[in-house]
């Protein structure tokens, strides 16, 4: 009997429902601040509501914690708890909740009412713990558009200004036009393979040849997921929604889902051993670190600068894709977290420098920032010089195992093009530098004073940064341990004679 | 006794400084204590770094004082820290210069003071790293943590131009060290170690696949990096604007030590990695040499500017190193060890000089000088004592260097010598021209006639530096009795392919 069947016709045991509780305790958090939010005033519902979301936070690392321990499928071979989820899970979450730390001076300061804000982030964070544990691509489907609702909603919330609502709008349609791509190349995959499961469309696609409607469904699949990323050449919305979402936002949107979708990537691309997907991925990764850095190099806008700078970034771990599997896993999850560091770290600065009605966001409003505030220009800094890719951030290490991880699979073109790459980025970064410590301002800029919240956020940040600079073995051994159970289900052997083809 | 000390002490020396400037962050902003604690800590660091000639083992050609332990476990980095003859002296020649560099900055930094000296002592430790590492990315991670620290000194503290330089400055090396990265990369793709001794036993055996076809690339990688750190003709244009701009500190450093970072480099990695390519492209690279030492005398004749006279006479002496270590001869090898030792002290003493000047004038036009004899004869005493050392005259420390690289490059091709030997009789040219136009004379502009002479501190920072250059001169034999085996031991492959050759 086909024991997917034989699953169906079981009910749900509550080990099933301990493999989703952190999504479970998500969705009670943010229920509970939609449902508390119309019974408070405006006065005290930004501390209360956003004492809960991040109480929620807390709550799902302890449930991943729980989850951790009980690794296996659940809900019918659609769930998947392995050390590769729970990975992404910390991730997310954890963003999540320095966000949160970084929203609660911000939204005061915009004078935005908190409601649904807090609830919206929660929610949006259900979708993306989902994404990365979930094997069947339907469910993928469903969790990336919790995930995207979300974030679209959020990019709009400074309501006064029009170039949030703009943002969002834009964000809004774009987005949906991706997902719908995804959700096609999910329908072709069907019908190439006669499943929707990432393991048994593995089985299918290593067993006998692969229908050409395999390749068109991958290379559907990828668009959607693509413009998840950021990637060139489907980056075209990110500068623009960047600038306008706020900024505490804009931190969320370039890591948190990000880092799902890259997630879904994973799983797609190196479980089910995506066919055809070395060339694509060697242009879309060359493409996104040459068009990011060297459409940032013209930037004054910080947002838009860090917006580039973010395509980029996609850029370097696309290129681990094209890596073999375990050390191409393992390099993008390092990535990802590193890059989530230092990139929600420099957004906390970036939002509370903003002040109201987001009026200080150009490079010109940072000079002589390093006299004026110098935490939070030493902050900045060190965010900065993380994502250029100095030693002792993380964002060193995060280059070095994906370079290295390119050199060792013989991909030296695309190695060169990234180690350019991030010469090039040197300069926009060292700019901001520049301004902040060698510039005297023009006119009077007001900073406001340190708040205790922000304060944790960027102390988190920074120690993360560093941390993962200094030790990163720790990080890296869990992420190699996790990604080598990703890849033996993904038919290593395959995998290898796939890409052995296709050496550069 | 020194048991214990003998692994300890390499990273007492390199960290001691950093720890200071950690220590310093939270000094109060008392300018005062702030400069005495500095110079107590690089003294310090000098007392410790005696150790290391004290009890070395002269016969001993190997690496001393190693210490080995794992860093990280995947990729293979160890915290591997050794000196041998050449790299100890270049050790001592930082912390030599430090407590100088802390004396000569002591009245003409009054802003940002904390910063500065934090900064100055951040920039030792990450200099003192790039000799003692023996992991190629331990050296990786010192390199390119040298580049911060000097370019904040120079952008901050420095004068005129000062951004444009410091951020010319940043860019040069940072593009340059990334073809470094790679090779490093590529090497440890293909011998899964990063550590120097072992790469080299894997390459000397023979045991690197696919070494033969990479060998060129590999060499050029590392050649460019470290040419533009010496800098060689034609990479040299960010060496006088840095110099120009950079606060006297700044140049002390950046003359004395960081370009040595490029000739040492050159000395460990590509004659110690690469024997056959080094010899392969020594023809061109000798005569990128003679170039620079031409061409750099010719163009410090023409300099109206006091510290550009010396930055290109950098440019030529530092082309009598690379022109030595080309000539793979032993006394070309001495010698090109020599002149970097000798140059770091009497460059290090000619900015120290023009600081001197500069603080009382705020110009380095030689035009506004003129008969300084008179106002200042202390100042006179010293400039005339270094600038003699630095002409090359007999029994100063000069002549030894030039005279050791000029036999070892006339046994490997008589042009060379012949070409380099007008190189000393350029440099006399311009010194002596330089000293003739701003010392002797009448005194050409009237306010000149009131400066005052050299203070009791800095003659304390001057009297060290022309000790050493009239050591260095009559008892050469003191360093070169260490170098010598270490220079023995790096030529040992290249006799072995001589003899190849002769046998054929």
């Amino acid at each position: 009997m086909n024991p997917a069947l034989q699953a169906a016709q079981s009910i749900p045991a509550a080990v099933d429902y301990v493999r989703i509780l952190p999504e479970i305790v998500l969705a009670i958090f943010g229920m509970a601040i939609m449902v508390l939010d119309p019974l408070m005033d405006e006065k005290n519902s930004q501390k209360i509501l956003g004492g809960i979301g991040l109480a929620g936070t807390v709550a799902a690392l302890l449930s991943t914690w729980a989850m951790a321990q009980s690794p296996g499928l659940a809900f019918y071979n659609m769930v998947r708890v392995d050390g590769f989820s729970v990975f992404f899970h910390v991730l997310v979450i954890a963003i999540a909740s320095v966000v949160i730390l970084t929203s609660y001076g911000y939204m005061a300061v915009q004078r935005i009412r908190a409601g649904e804000y807090y609830g919206l982030i929660l929610f949006g964070l259900v979708g993306m713990c989902l994404m990365s544990s979930a094997l069947e691509l339907v469910l993928i489907f469903i969790a990336l558009e919790i995930s995207s609702i979300s974030t679209y909603i959020l990019a709009g919330f400074r309501r006064r200004s029009a170039i949030s609502s703009e943002s969002s709008l834009k964000y809004f349609l774009l987005g949906s036009f991706a997902t719908s791509f995804f959700l096609y190349g999910v329908a072709l995959m069907f019908g190439a393979t006669g499943s929707t499961n990432i393991d048994e469309i593995s089985v299918a696609l290593n067993s006998g040849p692969i229908p050409m409607l395999a390749y068109v469904a991958m290379a559907l699949m990828f668009v959607g997921l693509g413009f998840k990323v950021a990637a060139a050449p489907f980056h075209v919305w990110t500068p623009d929604v960047y600038e306008g979402a706020p900024a505490p936002i804009v931190g969320f949107m370039s890591t948190a889902p990000k880092a799902a979708a890259f997630a879904v990537l994973l799983r797609v691309v190196f479980e089910a051993n995506a066919p055809g997907r070395f060339w694509l991925i060697w242009i879309l990764a060359a493409l996104s670190m040459t068009l990011g850095n060297v459409a940032a190099l013209v930037q004054t806008n910080i947002k838009r600068l860090l917006a580039y700078s973010s395509i980029a970034h996609a850029g370097y771990m696309l290129v681990a894709f094209a890596a073999t599997p375990q050390l191409g896993t393992s390099a993008v999850m390092f990535y990802a977290a590193s890059y989530a560091a230092m990139n929600v770290g420099a957004f906390a600065v970036v939002s509370h420098l903003a002040n109201a009605g987001e009026r200080y966001v150009t490079l010109e409003d940072y000079a002589g920032l390093g006299r004026r505030a110098p935490v939070l220009a030493g902050a900045l800094g060190i965010f900065l010089i993380s994502l250029i890719g100095i030693p002792i951030t993380g964002g060193f290490f995060a280059k070095f195992y994906v370079f290295s991880a390119a050199l060792q699979s013989n991909l030296v073109g695309l190695t060169i093009i990234g180690l350019i790459n991030s010469a090039i980025g040197a300069y926009y970064y060292l700019k901001v530098i520049v301004v902040m410590y060698m510039r005297e301002p023009r006119e009077e800029v007001p900073v406001l004073p340190l708040s205790p919240s922000l304060g944790l956020a960027l102390a988190i940040t920074l120690a993360a940064t560093l941390y993962l600079g200094v030790v990163p073995g720790n990080v890296l051994e869990f992420a190699q341990r996790s990604a080598a159970s990703l890849v033996q289900r993904g038919a290593t052997e395959a995998a290898g004679v796939q890409i052995s083809k296709h050496r550069l | 006794m020194s048991g214990g000390l003998d692994n300890l002490i390499l990273t007492l020396v390199t960290f001691i400084p950093a720890a200071g400037g950690v220590l310093l962050l939270l000094f109060p902003r008392r300018d005062r204590d702030i400069r005495v604690f500095a110079l107590i800590v690089s003294l310090l660091t000098f007392g410790l770094s005696l150790h290391l000639i004290a009890h070395v083992h002269r016969a001993l050609p190997g690496f001393q004082y190693e210490v080995d332990k794992p860093w990280i476990s995947a990729p293979n980095i160890h915290y591997h820290m050794g000196v041998d003859g050449i790299s100890m002296w270049l050790v001592l020649l930082t912390t030599f210069l430090t407590p100088l560099c802390v004396l000569i900055s002591w009245k003409s930094i009054q802003e940002r003071v904390k910063e500065f000296f934090i900064l100055l002592l951040i920039l030792e430790t990450a200099l003192i790293g790039v000799f003692t590492s023996l992991d190629l990315f331990l050296f990786y991670f010192f390199w390119e943590s040298t580049l911060i620290p000097m370019a904040l000194l120079i952008g901050i503290y420095g004068h005129g131009r000062k951004v444009y330089a410091a951020v010319k400055f940043f860019l040069y090396t940072m593009v340059a060290s990334v073809f470094m990265l790679a090779a490093m990369l590529w090497l440890y793709a293909k011998v899964g170690s990063f550590d120097f001794v072992t790469i080299q036993n894997a390459i000397r055996s023979g045991q690197v696949p696919g070494f033969a076809a990479a060998a060129p690339w590999l060499f050029l990688g590392f050649f460019v990096a470290f040419a533009v750190k010496v800098p060689l003709f034609p990479f040299h244009t960010w060496l006088p604007d840095a110099h120009v701009e950079a606060p006297t500190a700044g140049s002390v450093l950046l003359a004395g030590v960081l370009l040595k970072m490029g000739t040492y480099g050159l000395l460990r990695f590509n004659l110690g990695l690469f024997p056959e390519q080094s010899r392969h492209n020594a023809a061109w690279i000798a005569v990128l040499a003679l170039i620079g030492i031409v061409y750099g005398a010719l163009v410090a004749m023409v300099q109206p500017n006091l510290k550009k006279v010396i930055a290109y006479s950098s440019v030529s002496h530092l082309g009598f190193v690379v022109l030595g270590i080309f000539s793979f001869t032993q006394a070309g090898l001495n010698g090109a060890m020599f002149v970097m030792l000798a140059h770091g002290v009497s460059t290090g003493a000619l900015f120290m000089l023009a600081g001197i000047i500069y603080e009382r004038k705020h110009t380095y036009e030689i035009a506004d000088m003129g008969g300084l004899a008179t106002p200042m004869p202390n100042y006179a005493t010293f400039f005339s004592f270094i600038v003699l050392a630095s002409v090359g005259l007999p029994l100063l420390n000069g002549f030894v260097g030039e005279f050791l690289v000029l036999s070892g490059a006339f046994q490997a091709n008589p042009w060379y010598g012949v070409i380099g030997a007008t190189g000393v009789i350029w440099s006399a040219c311009y010194l002596l021209w330089m000293y003739q136009r701003v010392f002797f004379g009448k005194v050409t502009h009237a306010e000149n006639n009131t400066l005052p002479d050299l203070s009791a501190r800095e003659q304390l920072a001057l009297w060290p530096t022309a000790i050493a250059a009239l050591v260095m001169g009559v008892a050469p034999l003191l360093w070169l009795n260490v170098i010598d085996p270490a220079v023995h031991a790096t030529l040992a492959p290249f006799t072995q392919l001589a003899g190849k050759v002769v046998g054929q």
